[in-house]
């Protein structure tokens, strides 16, 4: 199965890669950009059919190493 | 004082931690590789270099934090054993979850390499023993990712119990923005677990020991360590 884990930074931590980023695209003139948070995307092939199963291991994955949870949230999604 | 030090892929201040280690005990330290799962027998104190473990893949610290290793320094430390962990020891530690906070970004994105004023905030412990209280002292550092950060509360618990036990600060000890290098919460240089034995730093102490590097003002760190299990032996 594939899946993807989303791993953002919580609300109220200072992003400066982000606020880097949200600076260079308003000087690049793309137009509307009021605001960015830089995170990461794990995409996990994982083995089996259960899809309960799988979301458990992907959460276990996230809480054990993915995300440090003291500063970032994470999301998980099993797609097929 | 027997010390390990241990050491992972990517870490690159071993030998220069070794180095004052030895000048300040005489002892030689043991090298202790990632994938161990004991400790040597009668460690005195388990040092976690600076370097760039795993490349500084995931989060600074993220990956060494769960090397087989961490879980015979976490039964160390729960045995009340110390531990110091400098720069990316640091961020390993907080991965480990034996030290609070996370280290994130420095707030100026800039990569740090130069002399900074740290101020000892006390001296009763073995950590600053060393030293007096609000000596300000001057120590390299070389870190990126050094900006400490926590919850509210957990800022209120380390401040309240006296567990930051370095603080950046300008030539005549003023503690403000400016001598903020990193932009870390309460202008913190290192802090220690609740339980003391446990130190986290993002500065190189260990680069301040000899005549030849123009400042020996990192040796306290070291002495005292010395000094304090020479007493409790």
């Amino acid at each position: 199965m594939k899946a993807r884990v989303t791993v953002t930074l919580k609300s109220g931590i200072l992003d400066p890669q982000g606020k880097a980023i949200e600076g260079a695209l308003k000087s690049l003139g793309v137009d509307g950009v009021t605001s960015v948070r830089q995170g990461k995307v794990f995409d996990i092939e994982i083995a089996g059919s259960d899809k309960a199963r799988a979301e458990a291991a992907l959460k276990d994955a996230a809480d054990k190493l993915l995300a440090n949870t003291v500063i970032e949230n994470y999301r998980v999604e099993v797609l097929s | 004082m027997k010390s390990a030090i241990l050491v992972f892929p990517g870490i690159n201040r071993e030998r220069d931690m070794a180095r004052a280690l030895k000048l300040a005990s005489g002892h030689e330290p043991a090298m202790v590789w990632h994938a161990e799962t004991a400790l040597p027998n009668g460690t005195d104190l388990v040092v976690v270099p600076g370097g760039f473990s795993y490349g500084d893949y995931l989060r600074c610290g993220a990956i060494a934090a769960r090397a087989p290793v961490m879980d015979a320094v976490r039964d160390f430390a729960a045995g009340g054993g110390l531990v110091l962990g400098v720069c990316n020891g640091f961020q390993i530690l907080c991965e480990a979850g034996l030290l609070p906070g996370v280290l994130m970004r420095n707030a100026r994105l800039k990569f740090i390499c130069h002399d900074v004023h740290l101020r000892v905030e006390r001296s009763d412990t073995p950590f600053t023993r060393g030293y007096n209280a609000g000596q300000v002292i001057r120590v390299p550092v070389a870190h990126g990712e050094g900006n400490y950060e926590a919850d509210e509360e957990t800022l209120k618990r380390l401040e309240g119990d006296g567990r930051v036990l370095y603080r950046y600060c300008s030539a005549a000890g003023v503690v403000d923005e400016q001598s903020n290098i990193n932009g870390a919460a309460a202008s913190i240089a290192g802090i220690v677990n609740d339980r003391g034995n446990v130190l986290g730093m993002m500065p190189h102490p260990e680069n301040h020991v000899e005549d030849i590097m123009g400042c020996t003002d990192g040796r306290g760190l070291f002495a005292g360590l010395v000094a304090h299990l020479e007493k409790a032996a």
